[in-house]
């Protein structure tokens, strides 16, 4: 199916339609193609025997398919989850949205029930700035984005009205944590130090048995 | 040329072996290094650790981070080729639609077979095991003691290289002086969850796994294993000094280029190779058994994957080595006037008695482990500790209401970031983004631990496999039909795995998180995962005394035609929580030993 076969949606109205199939989890791909729509993501994944002493990247096994819209919208969400911090880049300037695309892109069940989350939750917060502010999300400074992410970063405080928008947001930053932490800069950022050989094991440093009463 | 072509087969060969896993890789072992010439035959690709193993390969170097997806249900670096619970092409069928009756099948299409994957954890059956229906009145009995066995897990140690310590725990057995490798240091939250659960009398000592911590000493251990023959010494003192100690990085799932832990395609294949004794096919799909006139087996048909060819090969001993129910399929679709149901199937036993693992698990967030300096804790790839089976005496007091234990596998810690790094972390930060989010990030992370139950099935008659009327896999090959049942016994023990491990998360005052997921259940009664999902299957043509009450003697040398063996886990009466693999490697050395004796005599 391409986008073509399609008639052409009212935005407002395929908005309303996202946030009404988000609220039940029933999205469908005819519904996610209305206007300024997404490619169609590819059908076939990287089959039962990749090459696996190789990097990938995003983009090498199935097409990204987020709008340039969709990607700057994305870009400026990375950077407000985990923004650049002394030395440190944010999840925008590692590219994790380009991971966050990759993700929506893939043709696995998981992901494509994913898709519809954020593909509709970006749609959802360029309308919710609209409303509040008057810009695209993206255009936003940094106090008008913490004023909306504020009031959806943790589901239970939401209100009723924002659910859709908190469900969203939960994705999206676990989608950007997950993304940010596996890069190198990420990594050891968190404090991971292994992925390196050794020539013994040693076990905990003795600070690390005394703080757990190991000694 | 070791990897040869359907055309390259010679006439004729002592023995043919289906399979290139554990069972086939040991048996070959075990023939080719006393000289006799075999034939091998798998059904998937060649494959190659040392070229194609991902080290040190980062999950963000992975396509979706490397997460589990239907083509890769372990993940992407995770080294199965062509497989999991569906094979495209292959499939196979149930009886029933309710999940708690239906088994899931795990292959693997590639050289070395699921060995190239698996866990590594190498525990001994103890003397209870072998003699479990004596013991409490269930099952089966093995038709042979721990003791006639203990040999054989002596020499797969020594010659794989398996790390552990020897605690003498009951029905744990100790392995002799110098055939252990030296056990690594327990990882901070291993070490934790074992102060806390020795406070409820639940002991965590060193687990045994395939990996070498030390570099195998080509001096002595040839000369123990092969006593008498230079040749094989000589073979396999090059084979080990080939095998690098583990470096303690990259999981071992994805198989090890430095060929530090066990697989085949590292151990058993290289040296039998180095014997010149050993020829293999790849992409050979058997389809059946052929018979000659007077009742004996005369060789295999297998289908050529390249071509869709069929093929025949010949020998005076065949071997079913493909994994306990592909050796039964084979079995069942080898059908002959003299063998109408399937081939040395006079007992109709053929196919029933299939056991699993049975499987629980829990996770719990532990406040204690949260926010400590970074350290390196990959290790080796895997656990450092576990607790074996400890409630044998309440049990047998009837304290428990189901028989048979399970062992514990748990672990967490610092390892490699991945999906859910630094995800899910809205109940304990109220939702924080931002600095906040990374902040709290690093203080979670390491901080979560897994404990899983593996535990024993009991073998019961409604637990089978038989021929699907109907369906046919991509070769024309009839498929398998599942038909499962858990006994009360199994969905009882999963109830108390996860009763104990929500206990020990509660004694570490931690948060026990989640329970086994919805989709991976069996029933609604209990956390038991389904049948099949621990990728333990065993049975299916059982061993025994009798042959009208088991399909095979305790050498896995068929009743009713003596030139046909099984040599993987299809004559397993018995399941005990201990993994299969090890047992199945010393039970295919015993019965490569079996055949070799009676060639010499001549009998075979």
């Amino acid at each position: 199916m391409s986008s073509s076969d399609l008639p052409r949606l009212d935005r407002r109205m395929a908005i309303k339609w996202m946030l009404a199939a988000t609220a039940t989890a029933a999205l469908t791909e005819r519904q996610l193609l209305g206007a300024p729509s997404a490619a169609t993501p590819a059908t076939k994944g990287y089959g039962t025997d990749p090459l696996l002493n190789k990097e990938y990247a995003p983009g090498d096994f199935w097409p990204l398919t987020m709008t340039e819209h969709q990607r700057k919208t994305s870009a400026a969400l990375c950077a407000l989850i985990i923004p650049a911090e002394g030395s440190v880049p944010s999840a925008a300037d590692l590219k994790v949205h380009d991971f966050i695309d990759e993700w929506i892109s893939s043709p696995y069940p998981d992901q494509q029930g994913d898709r519809a989350t954020v593909l509709a939750g970006l749609a959802w917060i360029d309308l919710e700035a609209g409303k509040r502010f008057g810009k695209d999300f993206a255009q936003l400074d940094h106090l008008q984005m913490c004023a909306i992410a504020d009031d959806i970063c943790h589901a239970p405080d939401a209100k009723p009205e924002l659910a859709a928008g908190a469900k969203f947001f939960a994705k999206f930053r676990d989608l950007t944590a997950s993304g940010f932490f596996t890069t190198p800069e990420g990594m050891k950022d968190l404090g991971y130090v292994g992925n390196v050989p050794l020539a013994e094991f040693k076990g905990p440093p003795r600070e690390v048995l005394e703080k757990l009463g190991l000694v | 040329m070791p990897i040869i072509s359907p055309s390259q087969v010679k006439p004729d060969y002592d023995v043919i072996v289906v399979g290139s896993g554990a069972a086939g890789g040991q048996t070959a072992y075990t023939l080719t290094m006393e000289g006799a010439k075999v034939l091998m035959l798998e059904a998937g690709r060649d494959y190659d650790p040392v070229k194609e193993t991902p080290m040190f390969q980062t999950n963000r170097q992975a396509p979706l981070l490397g997460v589990a997806t239907p083509d890769k249900p372990f993940g992407f670096h995770d080294s199965t080729v062509d497989g999991g619970w569906e094979v495209p092409g292959e499939p196979y069928t149930q009886s029933s639609d309710d999940p708690a009756k239906q088994f899931e099948w795990y292959r693997a299409r590639m050289l070395g077979g699921r060995t190239n994957h698996w866990g590594r954890i190498s525990l001994r059956n103890g003397p209870y095991d072998f003699k479990a229906k004596t013991r409490d009145g269930l099952g089966f009995d093995w038709p042979f003691t721990y003791e006639e066995i203990a040999p054989y897990y002596d020499k797969v140690e020594m010659l794989i290289g398996v790390s552990g310590e020897n605690d003498g725990l009951e029905n744990t057995p100790n392995s002799p002086d110098g055939v252990l490798q030296p056990a690594p240091a327990l990882r901070a939250g291993e070490r934790f969850a074992q102060k806390h659960m020795k406070t409820m009398g639940i002991p965590a000592i060193a687990i045994h796994r395939a990996v070498l911590t030390k570099r195998q000493d080509p001096e002595v251990l040839p000369k123990k294993l092969h006593p008498g023959n230079a040749k094989a010494q000589r073979v396999l003192a090059q084979a080990m000094s080939e095998r690098a100690a583990c470096f303690w990085a990259t999981n071992c799932g994805r198989g090890c280029s430095i060929r530090a832990n066990y697989q085949s395609t590292t151990v058993h294949l290289p040296p039998a190779l180095a014997t010149g004794n050993l020829d293999i096919v790849t992409n050979a799909m058997v389809r059946e058994v052929t018979l000659n006139a007077k009742g004996r087996a005369e060789g295999i048909v297998y289908i050529d994957k390249a071509t869709g060819t069929e093929h025949r090969a010949k020998a005076r001993i065949v071997v079913l080595a493909a994994s306990a129910c592909e050796s039964v399929r084979v079995m069942l679709n080898s059908k002959s006037a003299r063998f109408p149901d399937g081939l040395a199937n006079s007992s109709g036993l053929l196919g029933r008695y299939i056991m699993d693992t049975v499987g629980a698990s829990l996770s719990g967030q532990i406040p204690a482990l949260e926010g400590l300096p970074p350290m390196n804790e990959d290790g080796a790839g895997g656990p450092h500790a576990y607790v074996p089976w400890w409630l044998y005496q309440q049990q047998l007091r009837g304290d428990l209401g189901f028989a048979r234990g399970y062992h514990i596998e748990y672990g967490g810690g610092r390892g490699m970031p991945g999906m859910g790094s630094g995800a899910g972390l809205e109940r304990y930060t109220r939702g924080s983004y931002g600095r906040k989010l990374k902040e709290d990030a690093r203080r979670y992370y390491g901080s979560f631990m897994y404990f899983a139950g593996r535990g024993e099935m009991i073998a019961n008659e409604h637990s089978r496999c038989e021929l699907d009327p109907v369906v046919k896999d991509k070769f024309g090959i009839p498929v398998l039909r599942f038909t499962w049942h858990w006994s009360d016994h199994e969905l009882k023990q999963a109830i108390h795995m996860e009763q104990t491990f929500s206990e020990i998360v509660r004694a570490m005052d931690g948060v026990v998180l989640g329970r086994n997921a919805s989709r991976k259940r069996a029933t609604e009664a209990s956390p038991i995962e389904k049948g099949g999902r621990i990728i333990h299957e065993v049975g299916g043509a059982i061993m025994g005394t009798d042959a009208r009450k088991s399909v095979t003697n305790q050498w896995g040398q068929t009743w009713d035609v003596p030139n046909l063996y099984l040599t993987d886990g299809a004559p397993f009466v018995g399941n005990a929580d201990k993994n299969p693999t090890l047992t199945i490697m010393a039970l295919a050395w015993r019965a490569g030993d079996h055949m070799l004796t009676e060639m010499k005599k001549g009998s075979l």
